[in-house]
């Protein structure tokens, strides 16, 4: 074993290194690293290479290979390079490679060389060439900035969520930078170029010019400038030889330190070990590696958490190992073991060769209910893969109704994803695949689908009723539902006609309606409000006022009130109004109007068939006893001593009330008797209680 | 009077922690929104919403001004597009409750500013009005579900269920009857299922829940109410738990709002009881009250100086409460007798107990003639239309004006109002049905199904459970023997009577006759959980949910059924009714 303290060198005052091998790669290459575009993946992830590149001296006719290994140079991955030609390599913090291409696209591709899509980096970006290209890391993220061939910026801050920036133009920048880096900073990306002897940074809305503070005088352009993988540190390499270190917002400087070397280096990065408070700059040149460094305070985060460590086994398919760790670390279930099943399933699906029936009873052998896999997920990446029966088999395994219908949609399975919603009662997942439907079907088979299921039929109706009345007509039509479409177009004459002869029209729709759906009733009642219509209209015509829209008592009542007594004698024969509603209104009226003279006229015109207690009752109701009494005579036997009460004749009601020899007559006039004056009445009836008994 | 709960009568669990979610929850949200902000309610919010947060707590969150409004989504719009157009930019967030519905986003869409709001839940959807009643405050339900057919209100309920049993235990015992208590309940079932664990393992606080559609029992909802709550209720309207009384009552020039519920000494004492009873108690009790003012006399400085500082409060507010419900006594009594309120409950019995048939339709004619009130007369109709099984034919016409035309066929579809064509018997229905088999349109089928599931056996169902009690001599208000004391001993109300029966046999056993008549066959159902970890003194305590809405004389009667048994009942329902709340959900009224 070394001895700890072999090996080291110093590094400043305080610092010292060391250099050794790790492990040997173990891959083969055949080309020069040098002549390839390479890219190396943060957290020890893969390596890809990309042999031949584009070099004016190499004849097109070759194509060119990539290949991909994993951290210590085990193949993963080798493929025939048939697209455009590429300017930059990068990985995205999910493991995908990102390759850029000079015509603006990006072409993506999985750990395994699997390719997974593509996108544009935008038109400005196709015709001006990519120059040059970074794949940078934020926290959403991964980005892509580009420098295109008229030295204009172009990035996107996540490509997961593709939104194209075009960044400001740098004031008088007519070639290219000497050297510039993405930076992302306050959650903001930005574009950090030097040219010449300035520095400036690029916003989305503006390009500022920067200082590092500090920075020696004397410098005439950047050769090369690094940021840290935290975006904190920033590290400038000048024309002089000279390296400025310091915080990425150029507020401070870290330190500095002339190297006398003049010829631009190569690479320049920041290294540090994991919780190390030193930070240091490596820069090579063809032949020459120089470690820059300080030793002040810094934290360095521990940015590889256990479930990220668990994305990275299971994209490198090594489901067995990282379903151990899950037990061994007693990880829940959802967050662990169900997960990396799921994913494994994810994978499964994949196995073209393999048949739909084997794989779905596979995956439903390992999974089973497995708390917290969601076979619909599952179900969805096999639809991804265009097996769409094997996506709908494993869809039945899923337990919650709800959760297979967006996938069910999505593969045009409509009428079984309204079964599921309808099945999981959540009226919006109804109402979504209803929306879905009714896009996809055409009318007719629309509203053949809805017979068949009341639930989301009610709901459409609903749906109509407040957005689409028209709609809620065919409806009813397709369905023959007479007594609803009559209904729809009484509404209808009311709410939303507003001329007359509409509204009759509208009625008349309905009566027909009614009349198709054998509801004689409603038919003839839809008629008669026509008639009643048209006749208000009439009135208004004639006799001024407002008449129309009253019902038709109301229409009596007012005719009445206005002393058109005729007019309304007419109207009740016309609509047959039963006598005795005629009577009550004509009474209400009459006593409304204080009209004693007609009103007595009116109850001697025939014998009432009310009676004549209404009589004295509203008579009673205007304070007007003398108009009561004249009526209290008339009212028959059974209800004259409840007249008297009401006239206050207590003592002819016990009169009437002892002839009758009515006990519960006797008792209603006797809680009528108050105070001295009703004494002797009382009296009458007590006495006339006791011979009743006695005989 | 006021009987007080058997000693071995169980604790009701708090439900004051729902008052607490419900408000740390709007806090939540309103500080999403951080700073000033104005605040605009939905009218049917104002009073929930005073119940879980005043304005003090919203102005604690920096609410500045609050609205009230009247039509949503015209105002949202109305007020961003306004910004827009003034250069204004705020922030807007609606919030909605108890759950944003897809169409809602449709509608902002249509509206235009879907990408100017932010939308969020507010899921408050169970508001504790009393110690033993939870609200719903879903009026809506009972039109949208027994009419529309449209099930979204069921989801909530299924989500209240689930809140509930998070909060306070599962459910050892299910029962419940009605399409709707049945989707509902498998829905909480679902959701329990996929939160499994969490309610596992807890010891049950409730014992007993039993879930009841509004449609299994139309009839009692729509008798006049004579238990004194519920008289309120028919008379000032209690609303979200507090009714304003008017000047009539308070006997001054001002309305006033009073809370109704069992911090009201004074009201607790005589909510449950028959009117009939109220104003002997109420002026026993101020007679009481006189009594203990009068101590006063002859008390040295010192015994005043105790009388003032300790009881003097207590029996001015008891002074206060007391005047205001005799107020309220007297005008309840006055409007009464001015409608001839012992007819109107004479014929109301007379139809319960089905006979002089022909004298109560006359007499609801005479209403209909009379024109005093078409949501009364609509109710009266209804009434006999379901006892009678469908015979009324009373003349309904045009006399009411158009929309009430569609109001019948509102009803018609309900099943509140059951007409029923000249010879239109059993056998009819049924050729009717299977000369539509034929017709392979399974909508139709169900249709003809549903018209014949209409059909009401009032008449039958009474007689198999008794719910005509049979009296002899006078039936004792003051002390009442059985649950039909809130409908003046003649009814006992069949909700009440089915819960009662149900729970008497701990299942549906020998009740399938009931269950036929019905017409609930396939929806009535028990589950019990074989888990003895119920306590006895949880299995004395029963969650009844009401879909579609219960009355203030339901409630009285399960109270009494309690203190008789020892049971304790806690109500949920989706909204308090009752007859002419009934009446006019199923109104058209022109717009």
């Amino acid at each position: 074993m070394d001895c700890y303290t072999a090996n080291w060198n110093p590094l400043g005052d305080s610092a010292f290194y060391r250099k050794y091998e790790l492990y040997s790669m173990d891959w083969d290459l055949k080309e020069e690293l040098r002549d390839c575009l390479v890219a190396a993946a943060p957290y020890g992830g893969p390596i890809a290479l990309l042999r031949n590149p584009w070099r004016k001296e190499k004849a097109a006719s070759v194509r060119p290979v990539l290949d991909i290994y994993s951290a210590s140079g085990m193949p993963l991955a080798s493929l025939l390079w048939k697209s455009g030609p590429v300017v930059s390599l990068g990985w995205s913090a999910e493991e995908e490679l990102l390759c850029v291409q000079e015509d603006g696209a990006v072409l993506v591709y999985g750990l395994h060389g699997d390719f997974r899509r593509h996108f544009s980096m935008g038109n400005e970006v196709l015709q001006n060439r990519v120059l040059d290209a970074r794949i940078f890391h934020t926290e959403f993220g991964s980005g892509v900035a580009i420098l295109t061939g008229a030295h204009r910026f172009t990035l996107s801050a996540n490509v997961g969520d593709l939104k194209l920036r075009r960044m400001p133009e740098v004031p008088g920048l007519q070639s290219a930078p000497s050297c510039w880096t993405a930076l992302c900073q306050d959650r903001v990306a930005h574009v950090l170029l030097a040219v010449g002897p300035d520095l400036y940074l690029l916003d989305h809305a503006a390009c500022s010019a920067v200082t590092p503070p500090g920075l020696a005088p004397g410098v005439s352009s950047f050769l090369q400038m690094a940021v840290s993988f935290t975006y904190r540190h920033l590290a400038l390499f000048t024309d002089t030889g000279y390296i400025w270190m310091g915080t990425a917002s150029l507020k401070e400087k870290l330190c500095e330190f002339n190297c006398n070397i003049r010829a631009p280096p190569k690479q320049m990065v920041w290294c540090s070990r994991p919780r190390s408070k030193e930070r240091a700059v490596v820069v090579a040149w063809e032949r020459r590696l120089m470690v820059v460094g300080d030793a002040s305070e810094s934290i360095q985060y521990k940015q590889l958490t256990i479930q990220v460590l668990l994305d990275r086994l299971v994209l490198r398919r090594l489901y067995p190992l990282a379903i151990q760790i899950c037990e061994y670390l007693r990880l829940p279930e959802v967050q662990g073991v169900s997960r990396i099943l799921a994913h494994w399933a994810c994978y499964k699906v994949q196995q073209k060769d393999v048949s739909d029936e084997d794989v779905a009873r596979a995956i439903n052998q390992k999974l089973g209910d497995t708390p917290g896999v969601s076979y619909s997920d599952i179900a969805a990446r096999a639809y991804g893969c265009g097996r769409t029966e094997l996506a709908i088999k494993l869809l039945e395994y899923e337990p919650r109704s709800g959760e297979q219908v967006p996938l069910l949609l999505k593969m045009k399975r409509s009428k079984l994803a309204l079964s599921k919603a309808i099945e999981s009662g959540d009226t919006d997942l109804v109402f979504t695949v209803l929306l879905h439907l009714k896009n996809e079907l055409n009318r007719g088979d629309f509203f053949m689908t809805l017979r068949n299921q009341p639930m989301a039929l009610s709901l459409y109706r609903q749906f109509c009723k407040h957005q689409e009345l028209e709609t809620l007509k065919d409806l009813y039509n397709q369905d023959d539902n007479h007594q609803e479409l009559g209904s729809f177009h009484i509404r209808a004459s009311y709410a939303a006609e507003e001329r007359i002869e509409g509204r009759v029209a509208a009625l008349q729709t309905a009566a027909d309606a009614f009349y198709k759906a054998k509801n004689e009733f409603a038919a003839k009642a839809t008629e008669d409000q026509m008639r009643l219509l048209r006749l208000q209209r009439r009135l208004e015509d004639e006799l001024g006022g407002q008449f129309l829209d009253l019902s038709l008592h109301d229409t009596v009542t007012t005719l009445i009130l206005g002393g058109h007594n005729k007019r309304a004698e007419q109207l009740a024969r016309d609509f047959r109004i039963p006598d005795k509603r005629l009577w009550w209104l004509k009474l209400t009226a009459l006593a409304d109007l204080e009209d004693w003279e007609e009103l007595e006229k009116f109850s001697k015109s025939k014998k009432s068939p009310i009676g004549y207690l209404p009589f004295v009752e509203i008579c009673m109701k205007q304070h007007n006893k003398y108009e009561a009494k004249k009526y209290a005579s008339r009212v028959g036997p059974e209800q004259k001593v409840k007249a008297l009460l009401l006239v206050g004749d207590v003592a002819q009601a016990a009169d009437v009330a002892i002839e009758h020899r009515n006990e519960a007559e006797l008792s209603l006039v006797l809680s009528h008797c108050t105070g001295a004056t009703d004494g002797a009445t009382a009296d009458k009836i007590q006495r006339a209680r006791a011979q009743a008994q006695k005989k | 009077m006021a009987f007080p709960h058997r000693p071995d009568a169980p604790e009701l669990p708090d439900f004051s922690m729902l008052k607490r979610l419900a408000r740390d929850q709007l806090i939540y949200l309103l500080e999403q929104l951080p700073g000033k902000k104005d605040l605009f309610i939905e009218a049917d919010l104002m009073s929930p919403l005073d119940r879980i947060a005043n304005v003090s707590i919203l102005k604690q969150h920096e609410v500045d001004k609050l609205y009230k409004v009247e039509n949503k989504p015209a105002l949202s719009s109305s007020l961003v597009n306004a910004d827009k157009l003034a250069g204004r930019t705020r922030k807007y967030k609606v919030i909605f409750s108890p759950q944003k519905f897809y169409a809602c986003e449709m509608v902002l869409e249509e509206e235009g500013i879907y990408g100017d709001v932010s939308c969020d839940e507010w899921a408050f959807s169970l508001l504790p009005l009393d110690v033993d009643l939870l609200s719903m405050e879903l009026p809506e339900f009972f039109r949208d579900y027994f009419l529309e057919g449209d099930q979204r209100w069921i989801n909530t309920v299924a989500q209240a269920l689930h809140l509930l049993s998070t909060l306070y235990g599962p459910f050892p015992n299910c029962y419940g009857i009605g399409r709707c208590a049945k989707m509902a309940y498998e829905l909480w079932r679902n959701l329990e299922e996929e939160e499994d664990g969490e309610t596992k393992g807890r010891r049950p606080e409730i014992g007993h829940i039993f879930l009841l559609d509004r449609d299994v029992d139309f009839v009692t909802a729509l008798c006049s109410q004579v238990v004194y709550e519920g008289l309120v209720d028919d008379t000032f309207r209690i609303k979200c738990g507090s009714v304003d009384f008017g000047p009539e009552v308070t006997s001054s020039d001002k309305s006033l709002k009073v809370l109704l519920n069992a911090e009201d000494k004074v009201f607790n004492e005589i909510r449950n009881e028959h009117f009939s009873n109220v104003f002997g108690f109420l002026s026993q009790k101020a007679r009481n009250l006189q009594a203990q003012y009068d101590r006063r006399r002859g008390m040295d400085i010192k015994q005043m100086k105790n009388f003032v500082s300790q009881e003097l409060k207590g029996l001015k507010q008891e002074h206060r409460l007391l005047s205001l419900h005799i107020g309220a006594c007297e005008s309840i009594m006055k409007k009464k007798t001015k409608q001839d309120f012992q007819e109107l409950i004479k014929t109301e019995h007379a139809l319960l107990e089905g006979f002089n048939i022909r004298e109560s339709t006359s007499y609801i004619e005479e209403h209909i003639d009379r024109q005093v009130s078409p949501i009364e007369s609509l109710r009266l109709m209804c009434l006999l239309s379901i006892t009678e099984n469908g015979d009324a034919r009373c003349s309904l016409d045009t006399h009411y004006g158009p929309e009430h035309l569609l109001t019948f066929s509102n009803l018609r579809r309900a099943g509140l109002l059951t007409e029923q064509a000249p010879g239109d018997t059993l056998t009819a229905v049924e050729s009717k049905v299977s000369k539509l088999v034929t017709d392979k349109a399974a909508g139709k089928i169900t249709d003809a199904f549903s018209s014949l599931a209409k059909r009401s056996n009032f008449r039958a169902i009474s007689k198999k459970l008794n719910l005509i009690p049979r009296v002899d001599g006078e039936y004792d208000l003051k002390v009442p023997r059985d649950m039909a004391y809130v409908f003046s001993g003649a009814y006992v109300p069949l909700s009440c009577r089915i819960i009662e029966q149900v729970l008497e046999r701990r299942s549906w056993q020998g009740l399938d006759e009931v269950v036929r008549l019905l017409n609930c066959s396939d929806f009535a159902f028990t589950d019990m959980t074989k888990e003895d970890k119920a306590s006895s003194e949880s299995l004395r305590l029963i969650l009844v949910v009401f879909l579609g809405g219960c009355t203030f004389s339901e409630i009285s009667a399960l109270r009494f059924l309690g203190r008789e048994k020892g049971y304790r009942f806690i109500f949920l329902t989706t909204a308090v009714t009752n007859s002419a709340r009934l009446m006019e959900a199923m109104s058209e009224v022109k717009a």
